[in-house]
């Protein structure tokens, strides 16, 4: 069974009406890349598996519970994390605290200490940063501040929305290499992206959406050599 | 005019000041986290100080009143939260704001048909009056304890904010409420808990302020335009900027007491009009809402 199944999702902002009939499945210990043009609806169908649209129906199912009825804050707890495409790293704190917040509300006993210099080791850049606050950072380092903050409490799929938007080229690099790892010790990624080849090189899966309908899904080797497709869907 | 009597007015401003902040506080701590301008605050303090007299009276023990009075008010703020407030987050920033004006009035209302429109006497109680030597003078041992208890009440809740878990999400929550979300806090839950502890502050004040002022159904009218007074000249939102404007508020209006006491009621006001002329998101306040 799939890890992540979504049928039928429709969801609305307000009036508008933003995703038709969405369908799509991911399965555990993959990187499905889901790309589209802007406003295709990509955050949007992050953000309603997240549940953070004013109102969404159909069925989204993670780890086989049904995610709609549920809050947000209870979605996060059965192990699904989220980096959203502003990073959101929060003003005023510094980043051991900002990684303090990936843990206090985890479903799992995890020991501070050790998760936080767990996250270190894999995060060299942020290592040395600890007390700095967060927000100081560049770009790139406040990325992967928010990377790290979604991965401390070891959720089984992490959804990322634009995270190499802004980034110097080596930080988005360094990112495939720690994404491949992710993947590699069992974690499922779900990856926007507007970088479409470079997701596309990392991912197992690709999913093309487009005015908030799914259009295309193939294997990402297949959708990187077909430019047809890239061009019709993905151009900007 | 001699410098003790001077020193003598400047501590008795500090103790007007410390009941202020306690009112400031909770305005300010539900303001910065729940974003709602309450204005019920003056009439729970006023709530808070007849729990208080209530509680004294039944156990003949002002402690048991000290804590019981702004437990049991925090607890009834927490229900004000869950039952009146919560269903107006969804709609316009006017909603929950009329609801607690008129809640103000009710609860007004509920305590004259309850305890009477007179007011009622609440004595010093025996262990705390008395005036000490403070070496330039004898000071109400009372308001000394007043003090003493606020700067204990600060410094607890500094280190819950600064040193402990709850305090982390409590400042983050805060800043980014969605992020808390996604991070699986139950933010509804933190609300509830935040508008219970703005509540009991401003309800120990209450109690705090009983033996001081007089205990009367309107005794909040006051309060809640003084504690506005220090929240704006501390910046909305600002916890460190409700003490610094408490204790500067305080100070002022004693000292205008001293020297041209037909002035000291207005002389906050005019501190607050100085302020938003030169400074109008207040000392210690941010020029947007993060």
């Amino acid at each position: 069974m799939a890890m992540l199944e979504i049928e039928g999702l429709d969801a609305w902002y307000g009036a508008s009406h933003i995703l038709h009939k969405v369908s799509l499945k991911v399965e555990k210990g993959e990187i499905v890349a889901l790309v589209g043009r802007n406003g295709a609806g990509k955050t949007s169908t992050l953000r309603a598996v997240m549940g953070l649209m004013p109102r969404a129906t159909g069925r989204v199912r993670f780890d086989s519970t049904e995610l709609l009825p549920r809050a947000a804050h209870e979605r996060f707890k059965l192990g699904l994390a989220y980096v959203p495409e502003e990073r959101r790293i929060v003003q005023g704190l510094t980043v051991r605290e900002n990684l303090q917040l990936g843990l206090v509300a985890s479903a799992r006993k995890i020991d501070e200490r050790t998760a936080i210099d767990e996250i270190a080791e894999s995060f060299p850049r942020l290592k040395e940063r600890l007390h700095q606050q967060g927000t100081t950072m560049s770009g790139g380092e406040q990325q992967m501040l928010a990377i790290a903050r979604a991965m401390i409490a070891k959720p089984s799929m992490i959804l990322l929305d634009e995270p190499s938007e802004g980034i110097m080229p080596v930080l988005v690099e360094e990112m495939g290499v720690l994404f491949r790892k992710m993947r590699d010790q069992g974690m499922t990624l779900v990856l926007v992206e507007q970088n479409v080849e470079w997701a596309l090189k990392l991912a197992d899966r690709a999913v093309i959406i487009d005015q908030g309908e799914i259009v295309h899904e193939s294997s990402a080797a297949a959708l990187l050599a077909d430019k047809d497709i890239q061009d019709r869907y993905c151009a900007v | 005019m001699d410098l003790e009597l001077i020193l003598m007015q400047l501590f008795s401003g500090v103790a007007l000041g410390a009941v202020l902040i306690m009112a400031a506080l909770g305005l300010t701590i539900i303001f910065g986290m729940l974003g709602i301008v309450n204005f019920a605050h003056g009439a729970l303090f006023m709530v808070g100080a007849y729990a208080g007299v209530w509680v004294a009276e039944q156990t003949g023990n002002f402690w048991w009143a000290l804590l019981l009075a702004p437990l049991a008010v925090g607890a009834f703020g927490m229900l004000i939260e869950r039952f009146l407030i919560r269903p107006l987050y969804k709609r316009s920033v006017d909603d929950p704001l009329l609801l607690t004006f008129g809640l103000g009035y009710v609860l007004v209302e509920a305590v004259r048909i309850v305890f009477g429109t007179d007011g009622v006497p609440f004595a010093t109680p025996e262990a705390l009056s008395g005036v000490v030597d403070l070496g330039i003078g004898y000071f109400p041992l009372y308001r000394l304890f007043v003090v003493g208890l606020v700067a204990v009440v600060l410094l607890a809740l500094w280190v819950a904010l600064e040193k402990t878990k709850f305090g982390l999400i409590v400042r983050a929550g805060a800043k980014d409420p969605l992020m808390m979300r996604v991070l699986g806090v139950d933010i509804s839950a933190l609300w509830l808990v935040v508008f219970g502890l703005g509540v009991a502050l401003t309800a120990l004040g209450g109690v705090l302020a009983a033996p001081m002022r007089n205990v009367t159904p309107e005794m909040g009218t006051l309060v809640l335009a003084e504690a506005f007074v220090v929240t704006v000249i501390g910046g909305m939102g600002s916890l460190l900027g409700a003490v610094i404007a408490g204790l500067v508020v305080g100070v002022a209006v004693s000292m205008t007491a001293l020297f041209a006491p037909e002035m000291a009621t207005i002389v906050m006001f005019a501190l607050m009009a100085l302020v938003l002329l030169f400074r109008p998101q207040g000392l210690f306040g941010q020029s947007v809402r993060a």
